[in-house]
Order: structure tokens, then sequence, then C-alpha cells
């Protein structure tokens, strides 16, 4: 049944190739941009691991949020959690090797996604958004607690990743963990313009456009929407290991409220529902955040909300969903 | 017994400055439903202005609250036409992204103004002390802050069901299009009961201060707390909301005497049971 309404769905959008010009013209600006990154601020490729595993979390929070449409302020908690896993698994059990505690971060944050989409998706509204919101404080308060595991309020240290596949270690200025960064990136972006192209991924933009003609079409939303949470949860997961590897340390900042807030401001700033959107504002709002709250952190919240309140009013397609807006216009045009 | 009283009596005293706090989101987001995330920020505002005026400038407790109500009022006005005006009937997600970044605003420039120190607003001496009631002696705030939770209750119930504001206001949360059609000036309405809802989020942030200390962070940390209030009572449902503080006030504060390790934790949790079992809130209506 599921089968035969997605084939429908796919007859009504125009015909596109699986692989097209734009995912390569995307991949490859993406890996100008980590090449150029990588000559501009030799000194600084921690702040551009971080950036990249950022971009992960808003990423993830771009399929939910931006495809299907449902809001939450409580991310991170699938990010935290493949941070958590993969350090917990170095930390206490030895896994060193980064690939096995990659694998860890994404089975961790595919799990903390089925938990969450389970909680979050039986309601909407205001309800979904306070679920969300009470779901990180939960997350943040159990890491809290479990301390003997995660460290507490101290953050969880002691995670030493082995050699990546057995032949580059992870140095002082962090290249190895930049260039790993960069190349995740790269698979899960490939991999993520498959996905929301494919049937699955029209079913999902569908229902957030009408979930009860859906659901008289034979599908079940419901269904898909959980799907699409755990592949959110292993693309947070990634995000997540990644940060864990990198910094080699996890605090519970990874949980918070806070990161929740803002990964979902920096893909409002990008523009949702388009994942060029979500990499868009996650760089644009760290950089920004790099030099403003370096003066004072507290003006950087102001910030922060005039920020908000701007795009709101002036640009509620974020940047590049304007940007993109105002280039279809001009070929119009034309 | 004696640790059941006083956990009753917090409780209670903790439920009703919810109540009086979180009351005013319930009938605006049931009226015009806004996702306003930055009520807590109104209370907040509410708090420093009686702090300001009580405490530097030696005013009565009493005047200082009205002018902690009024003040924030005023501060509010200017931030509903520019900005709340353009986002009624918006989708939620922009609701939320335009009050959480109104409550960062308002969390930087008050940490800006009045410093990230606690804020406290000295109280009368007819209100420190305590108040023997024959078996028991419970602090004399306590009391002050259940019987003005109890006076708000009374007088919105007044004036929502008996005044023919209150009916208008009813007719609005129904069906505004058609209250608008029969001759209701919904803008007014509007205007009104969002006036009343900040003077309300205001008076509660003022009483409850004891409670829930002023500082910065305020609008941010019972943010959650006032949402999930309105969530679990239902938008728009004096009793519920009523119920609703009562219950979560109850669970928070048990929580806190018996486990203090994890109180916070329970409290979530409590949330999440609530809301799974009941979508709409406990006294929510289908949606119109």
């Amino acid at each position: 049944m599921t089968m035969t309404t997605t084939n429908d769905l796919i007859t009504q959008t125009p015909a596109k190739r699986r692989f097209g010009g734009g995912d390569l013209i995307g991949l490859s600006v993406i890996l100008a941009l980590a090449v150029v990154g990588y000559f501009l601020f030799p000194t600084n490729l921690a702040l551009l691991t971080r950036i990249i595993a950022i971009a992960l979390l808003v990423l993830s929070l771009d399929l939910v949020t931006g495809y299907c449409g449902v809001a939450t302020l409580g991310h991170a908690a699938l990010f935290g959690a493949g941070a958590y896993a993969a350090g917990i698994a170095s930390a206490h059990y030895g896994i060193n090797d980064p690939l096995a505690m990659l694998a860890f971060g994404i089975v961790a944050g595919a799990v903390a996604g089925l938990v969450c989409g389970a909680v979050i998706l039986r309601a909407h509204g205001l309800p979904q958004l306070v679920l969300s919101i009470a779901l990180i404080h939960l997350f943040h308060e159990f890491a809290n607690k479990a301390s003997s595991w995660t460290g507490g309020s101290d953050g969880l240290s002691g995670i030493a990743p082995s050699a990546l596949i057995g032949l580059y270690e992870f140095d002082l200025w962090g290249r190895t963990a930049y260039v790993f960064g960069v190349v995740l990136l790269a698979l899960v972006f490939a991999l993520l313009r498959l996905i929301v192209r494919s049937p699955f991924g029209m079913l999902c933009r569908a229902i957030k456009e009408d979930p009860v003609r859906i659901r008289s079409m034979g599908a079940s939303p419901k269904a898909a929407l959980m799907k699409m949470y755990v592949i959110s949860g292993a693309v947070a997961g990634v995000g997540g290991a990644l940060n864990a590897i990198s910094t080699q340390v996890v605090g519970l900042d990874s949980l918070s409220f806070t990161m929740s807030a803002e990964s979902l401001v920096m893909l409002v700033l990008g523009g949702t529902g388009s994942l060029f959107g979500a990499l868009t504002g996650t760089i644009v709002f760290m950089f920004f955040e790099d030099v403003v709250s370096a003066a004072n952190p507290f003006h950087w919240l102001t910030m922060v909300g005039a920020l908000l309140i701007a795009v709101v009013l002036f640009a509620p397609k974020g940047l590049y969903g304007t940007a993109a807006a105002i280039v279809a216009r001009r070929r119009e045009a034309k | 017994m004696q640790t059941v009283f006083s956990i009753a009596i917090d409780a209670l005293a903790y439920g009703m400055v919810l109540f009086v706090i979180s009351i005013g989101l319930s009938v605006t987001m049931g009226l015009m439903r806004v996702v306003n995330l930055a009520h807590g920020a109104f209370a907040m505002i509410g708090g420093y202005i009686a702090s300001y005026a009580a405490r530097d400038l030696g005013l009565a407790y009493g005047f200082a609250i009205v002018l902690a109500v009024f003040g924030t009022i005023l501060i509010a006005i200017p931030i509903e036409r520019l900005l709340y005006r353009r986002i009624y009937g918006a989708p939620e997600l922009t609701q939320v992204l335009m009050t959480i970044g109104i409550t960062f605003c308002i969390i930087g420039i008050a940490n800006y103004v009045f410093g990230p120190t606690l804020k406290t607003v000295p109280l009368p001496a007819q209100l420190q002390g305590s108040v023997d009631l024959g078996f028991r002696a419970i602090a004399t705030h306590r009391l002050f802050a259940i019987l003005c939770g109890l006076a708000v209750a009374a007088a919105l119930w007044y004036a929502i069901e008996r005044t023919a504001f209150g009916v208008k206001l009813r007719a609005s949360v129904d069906n505004a299009a058609m209250a608008a059609a029969l001759g209701v000036r919904t803008e007014i309405v509007y205007a009104v009961s969002f006036a009343i809802a900040v003077g309300l989020a205001a008076f509660g942030g003022v009483v409850g201060a004891e409670l829930l200390p002023v500082e910065p962070y305020y609008a941010l940390r019972y943010m959650v707390t006032f949402l999930v209030v309105v969530s679990v009572g239902g938008a728009g449902s004096i009793p519920g909301a009523l119920v609703a503080c009562l219950l979560l006030g109850g669970i928070d504060t048990t929580g806190r005497y018996l486990m203090p390790e994890f109180g916070e934790f329970f409290f979530y949790l409590a949330v999440i049971a609530i809301i799974c079992v009941f979508p709409r809130g406990l006294a929510g209506r289908a949606k119109g």
C-alpha cells in the first residue's frame, strides 16, 4: 500500500535524475570550502572541525524540522547521545578505534532518535514543543546524575582515539580530525541528498504539507516520520561522535537546551527544508559566534535574539532560501 | 506528618505562583494561538522593576507591585505592536523563533542593565515571620502567595464568566472570525487580554520572587515550567491551569524534598507522562 502511494507521489513530481548535477556542485563546493578553510585558518582547525560537527547536527535537525515539519527544541539529545556513546566506548571500554567509536555514536544517535521520535510524535503543536524541551532536560539531568559513566558536570575525559585506520594519528593541530570530519560531512551530505530525493523523502515532504491527505491515500505518516527520526538520529550521532573524537572530551553542554535552540537558530538562519541552507546557516552562525562571543557572552545573547527577530521579519526563508529565490526569479525573468 | 504538611504548604504556594504567572500565557495562547516563549521574560521584568523600586528607591511593597505591573505592561505594549502583531496566525516554528529571539534579547538587556547577580524584593515587616494556625506555624509570605493565587483565580473566573468583556473574550477564543463578524472588536479584546496577561505575569514575578529568584536567566530557566503548565492544563482553560499548577507544584516540591538530587528528573518524567496520556492537556478541547 505504501509503495503505490509513494509511486504516485513520484509520478506527480517532475522526473529527476537520482544524483544530479546540483549534488556534484554542492559536494565540490563543500570540498572547496574545506580546502580554503584549511589554508585560511591553519591554526584554528579545531573551530572548523567543531563547525563540521555542528553542521551535522543542523543537517539532522533539518531532516525532521525542514522536511517533516516537526518543531523541536530538544534535538541536541541525539547529538549528545552520539557524543557520549563514542566517548564512553573509548573511556570505559577501551574501544579506541575511531571508526568503531563512530559506529557507537551512530547507533546511540539512532536509538536516541527512536526514543525521542516515539515521544515527540505523540503530540502536535505546543505539547509537541513542550515534550521536546522536557526530553532534552531529562537527558541532561540523566547525564548529570549518572556521573560514574558520564563524568557529570566535569565532563567525560579520558577519550583517547587511536590512529585512523592505523595510519593517521590524531595530532595536536587537529589536521587528522579535520580531514576525517570533512570526509564524514561529504559522505553524509551525499547520502542525505539521495534520501531526501527518494520516494521516502518525498513522502515526508508530503506529510509536512498535508498529513490528513497522506493518511487517506493509504500511507502511514507516523511510520515515515519515525523512520526519518531514526535517520536523523544517526546523522546527529555522527556529529556527536566526531565532536567526541576531535575534542577528546564530552561536556554536558552537548546535551543542553541552549545547544538545541542554537541549532534551530542556525537552521532557520540558513533556511529550512534545504540541506544547503542548513550548511550555510551553521557556517555563518558559528563564525559570527566566534567573533562576537569572544567580546562578551551576554551581548552575544542579545545579538542572537535580534538576529532571530530580523530573520523572522525580513528573510523568513533564511539566507540560502532567499538567495535561491532571487536567483530563481532572475532566471524566470530571462 | 510535619514533613507532609510543610511539603503541602510549599507545593501550594509554588503552585499558586506558577498559576498567577502562567494563567496569562494560557489565556493568550488559547485566544491568539501564539506560542509565546517570552512570557517568563515579562515576569522577570516585573521582578526587576519591583526590586529596583523597593530596594533602590525604598518604596513600599504594595506600591512596588503596582509599579511593576504597570511598568511591565508599558514595556510590553510596543513589543506587542511591533513584533507580536506580525506573527498572529503564522506557523508555529515562526512564532517559536520570534518569541525565543525576544527572550534572548530581554535576557541580554537585563544582564547589561542590572548585572548578573540575584535580585531580591525586600518584604515588608507584615509579610516576614510566620502565622500560627493553631496546630502549625507557616511562613506569612507563603500564605500571601497562596491568597494572591486564589484572588487571581476568583477575579479571572468572575471576569470571564460574568462580565460583558468575558463574553466577548470567550466568543473570540471559540471563533475569532465569527465573533468579529458579529461586531466584537477582536483587536481590542486581543490587546486588553495581552495587557492583562503581561500584568499578571509581572504580578506573579514579584509575588513569587522568594520562590523563583529573579536573575537574568530567569526567563529561560522557568520558560519550560510555564509552557508545561499551559500544555498540561490545556490552553485557554482556567480550571485546567489551576489543576496543572497544583499537580506540577506538588510533584516538583515533593521531588525536591524527598529526593533533592533527582528532583528535576522526576518533574520532567512526570511532564512527559502526562502529555503522552493527555496530548491536548487535562482540560483541553479539540481544536475548533
